[in-house]
């Protein structure tokens, strides 16, 4: 009897071991389904990877890997151009943060409790900057400057800066509003709050993860800029974009790898910031 | 919602600021381009105050069409390639195990948050004549006229002659296709995700073979997403500047370059403004269609 | 509690909304203090607006409302003498229970130490003293009402408007927390105002109900008034369960009416009122017996044919079908212990009831 019983289980023993066959709609477990994911993923990060990679290697000319060093961050290190340059670059990314934030988040709170006249309209004009290409507002920036006599330098790539960025943060910031309970405000108003205490007690700490998301965002797209920026600075204002830029127009060499990655690790520490606060309130996930 | 004229002053501090900002620093440049596309040049570049409708013809001449042709075709080819690969990976995150699917999505989308300038020049690296893509082809090439040479098929073989893959349009296609494929990839995810999933259960259950689903079922339910998506890689890619100017060579002039060009050496603004109105107009034309589909899609229940 | 002493006074109100849309139409009546007052109605018949009208969220476009003698035309709502517990609750998500409830005291200036105390009280009191550093988001939707009824009673208001109170509550809360609003009403002695559609927690919980439909106040009364003898045919239909027919007055007999109706037959009723022409006459379903024989002469009565039965253990819902074609719902209480149904589908049955039980309604 007992022999008959450890034959029988030893064929249950080992369908159970090998995995279930994937039901028609788990496409993502179909082989060639994956291989095409797979090459996508390398498609997307082998540019980038490579490029960090290469900012370590010990070879002025970039082609094959002759070692590990450093050398070239610390030549990008104590190159005074590009030390300058991503000085600027920082200033001009937290005047433009700053306003911008302030500008748009008020902006954004506005579209979302005030009905006006034209308001649909405006809205239309308010997305314009984020959707137009950006040659296109290089240029009008550009000429507008260019029409008054202003010099061109820090104060004209600031204020086209904040031109396109203040949306963004009126953009995050409304949708932040648009989860926000109303009643909330008139909770606080028949517990004796005024206007302004509600705004600062209630409406406030609510918009804030939309105000420091859109802040951040700002922050990005200031410090990443290129296109703007070039047109609308001078000979004495040049960003850290665009000094990799002409960096670049002359070789690519390590140096301009290792001032690449530099940037790239600071604006996703910034961006992986503001995602880690928007999931802490609650926010949904990124395709929204 | 409140009525504006309820608090004035609430609204005046919140609102007003954004609106001048807007209009002043945006608005108003954008109106004086579009003034100076009617105006004439002078000789050193200057504005000559002739209105007339001279530089939006002259966009029309031969020369100027085979560039906003050329344009056109780069951004439709980069779609469509975007679209080939991209619609698989949407595909297979939509389809993934829940707790796959964030962070698969976040790898997605992680290298948009580089500098698209960084993201651009890296194809140098990787498409020029001593670039890793070459390379990796002349190491093939070895191995295989090696492997030939040693079952006695022949001698000499000519070396390997890399391929002219940088400073020309087919450069300009590959960036075009790797800084706008998340912006495909993401819209078309939001598509599937919703998708209800028992309608590709009943087309299989019904006896169609999974290929047949896909075409009968999936992708007409899914066409105001893909179309979306394809609509927003197509005006991205219509519009670019950094990647014909850093990858493209001498033949690969496109819009965004030849507006650039007109500000600069060619000291022509009026042409140049009329340029960017033709493209913004060709932007606002995409993106009102792209709402009008995605207006009527929602007749569709999902 | 009640010290007969008028604490809101509802003049005339209307409330429109553009050209077309009147919420409120001409609500007038007032509100004694230490009641426990009701506003039932269905959904859309101004009764929340009327609410928040009292809460100074809303204006009226015509009338006055006098809150303990003080008018209360273009007073703000942080400025008035009543604390409203909103529908959502409405409890601070980024404050800790203690600071929600501490929150109207700190920002009309109370001094700390008192503040601190008059919360804490006020948390004993709804029984939520061991939440006091607990974050909303903790909470269950029971404990965060608690909050919102502690934070709007520390403010000590001469009137408390609630919106709603039980309808995010599950069943069994929902009963408990009647019986607890009751109790807090009684222990803190102020006067409530609820707004509900519910027309089982008004009947329970209330002094008095006022029924609204489409913005008008069509019967204000104690709940078993409101039960017994409804003014009209809403108000009827919309409390309870009723059946109706249609009937006309052939005439009056002293204090008795004279109405032919549809399946009744000519019946003679006690009827104070005069009424002419078209009448409903209505009756309760637990007040029509069933027999098998003919009921005495002094009581209505119809024949009818059982179409459908529904038991629920305590009572059975019988459906009956007369030859006329009209339909009547009875009540039956399950009074002796039976596993057999004492009616089946098909029979054939006499239905009858008190005359006095007969209510005869002209709108």
């Amino acid at each position: 009897m007992t022999a008959d019983v450890a034959v029988q289980t030893t064929p249950t023993l080992r369908a159970a071991r090998r995995r279930p066959r994937p039901t028609p709609l788990e496409y993502g477990r179909k082989r060639w389904l994956q291989a095409v994911m797979a090459f996508n993923f390398l498609f997307l990060y082998f540019p980038i990877v490579t490029l960090i990679a290469f900012s370590f290697n010990d070879s002025k000319r970039n082609v094959t890997w002759q070692g590990f060093t450093l050398k070239y961050y610390d030549q990008a290190f104590h190159n005074e151009q590009l030390q300058e340059a991503f000085a600027r670059s920082i200033f001009i990314a937290l005047c433009s943060t700053i306003i911008s934030t302030a500008i748009g988040a008020m902006l954004g709170l506005a579209l979302y409790r005030y009905r006006f006249p034209l308001k649909g309209p405006f809205e239309g004009l308010l997305y314009l900057p984020i959707v137009i290409p950006e040659i296109c507002m290089a240029m009008a920036m550009r000429s507008f400057f260019g029409q008054l006599e202003v010099p061109l330098g820090i104060t004209t790539i600031t204020i086209s800066h904040i031109a396109f960025s203040f949306p963004f943060v009126a953009v995050v910031v409304r949708s932040r509003m648009s989860g926000f309970d109303e009643s909330l405000e008139e909770a606080s108003r028949d517990l004796g709050a005024s206007p302004t205490q509600t705004f600062f007690n209630v409406t406030l700490p609510y918009m804030m993860p939309g105000i420091i998301a859109g802040a951040l965002l700002a922050f990005t797209l200031s410090l990443d800029d290129f296109v703007i920026t070039f047109f609308t600075s001078g000979p004495g204002s040049t960003t850290f974009p665009v000094k990799i830029y002409s960096m670049v127009r002359q070789s690519v060499t390590p140096e301009v790898n290792a001032a690449s990655t530099v940037l790239i690790v600071l604006t996703l520490s910034v961006t992986i910031i503001a995602m880690w606060i928007q999931s802490r309130s609650g926010n949904k996930s990124i395709a929204s | 919602m409140r009525e504006w004229r309820k608090e004035k002053a609430g609204f005046a501090i919140f609102a007003l600021p954004g609106m001048f900002w807007i209009f002043l620093f945006f608005t108003i440049p954008l109106a004086l381009i579009w003034v100076y596309s009617f105006a004439a040049r002078g000789p050193q570049g200057q504005i000559v105050w002739d209105l007339s409708l001279a530089n939006y013809d002259r966009s029309l001449e031969w020369i100027n069409l085979g560039i906003i042709w050329k344009s056109i075709w780069s951004a439709g080819l980069a779609t469509i390639i975007s679209l080939l690969l991209g619609f698989p990976l949407a595909m297979g995150i939509a389809f993934a195990p829940a707790r796959w699917k964030n962070p698969l999505l976040l790898l997605v989308v992680l290298p948009f948050w580089t500098n698209l300038l960084i993201r651009t020049y890296a194809w140098i690296a990787i498409l020029r004549t001593r670039g890793f893509l070459n390379l990796g082809l002349e190491w093939i090439y070895d191995q295989i006229t090696g492997l030939l040479s040693a079952l006695g098929l022949g001698d000499s073989f000519a070396p390997f002659v890399p391929l002219e893959l940088l400073y020309n349009q087919a450069a300009v296609v590959v960036a075009l296709v790797y800084v706008n494929l998340p912006f495909l990839v993401l819209p078309l995810y939001a598509t599937l995700e919703k998708f209800d999933k028992s309608y590709l259960e009943a087309s299989l259950d019904l006896g169609a073979s999974q290929w047949r689903t896909f075409f009968s079922v999936l992708v007409p339910l899914a066409l105001p997403g893909i179309v979306s998506g394809a609509v927003l890689t197509f005006i991205l890619a219509i519009g670019t500047y950094l990647v014909p100017d850093i990858l493209g060579g001498t033949d690969s002039l496109m819009i965004g370059t030849l507006i650039a060009r007109q500000f600069g050496e060619s000291r022509d603004p009026p042409f140049g403004s009329a340029l960017s109105f033709l493209l913004l107009y060709t932007t606002f034309l995409l993106l009102w269609l792209r709402a009008s589909l995605a207006a009527r899609s929602k007749g569709v229940d999902f | 509690m009640k010290s007969g002493k008028t604490i809101i006074s509802i003049r005339n109100i209307y409330k429109r909304f553009g050209a077309s849309v009147t919420a409120v139409d001409n609500a007038n009546f007032e509100i004694a203090e230490g009641e426990f007052f009701a506003l039932l109605g269905p959904s859309g018949c101004g009764k929340t607006t009327l609410l928040r009208m009292l809460a100074g969220f809303e204006n009226p476009s015509d009338g006055e409302i006098v809150i303990d003698g003080q008018v209360m035309e273009g007073v703000d709502p942080d400025k008035r003498p009543v604390n409203m517990v909103f529908q959502s609750y409405a409890v601070f998500p980024h404050m800790s229970v203690q600071r929600n409830v501490e929150y109207g005291l700190r920002v009309t200036g109370v001094a700390a130490d008192e503040t601190k105390r008059r919360a804490k009280e006020a948390l004993e009191l709804v029984k939520m003293d061991r939440f006091a550093e607990r974050m909303p988001s903790q909470l269950s939707g029971g404990q965060r009402q608690r909050v919102a009824l502690a934070r709007a009673l520390v403010k000590r208001p001469k009137v408390l408007l609630l919106d709603e109170p039980l309808s995010a509550l599950d069943a069994k809360l929902r009963e408990a927390m009647q019986l607890e609003l009751v109790r807090l009403q009684q222990s803190v002695g102020i006067t409530f105002v609820i707004v509900t559609h519910d027309q089982d927690e008004a009947l329970s919980m209330a002094n008095r109900i006022a029924v609204m439909e489409s913005g008008k106040v069509r019967q204000i009364a104690p709940p078993a008034e409101l039960y017994e003898f409804p003014n009209c045919k809403f108000v009827a239909d919309f409390i309870g369960k009723m059946n109706l027919f249609e009937g006309k007055v052939a005439g009056a007999d002293g204090n008795k009416i004279i109405v032919e109706s549809k399946g009744l037959g000519r019946i003679s009723v006690p009827y104070s009122g005069s009424a002419q022409g078209e009448v409903g006459i209505a009756v309760r379903p637990e007040k029509i017996r069933l027999d098998r024989g003919q009921p005495t002469s002094d009581r209505v009565s119809l024949r009818g044919r059982v179409t459908e039965l529904a038991y629920y253990g305590d009572e059975s819902n019988v459906f009956l079908e007369n030859e006329t074609g009209v339909t009547v719902n009875v009540n039956v209480a399950n009074e002796a212990r039976r596993t057999a149904a004492a009616f089946s589908i098909g029979d054939e049955l006499w239905l009858s009831w008190n005359p006095a039980d007969t209510l005869v309604l002209t709108e």
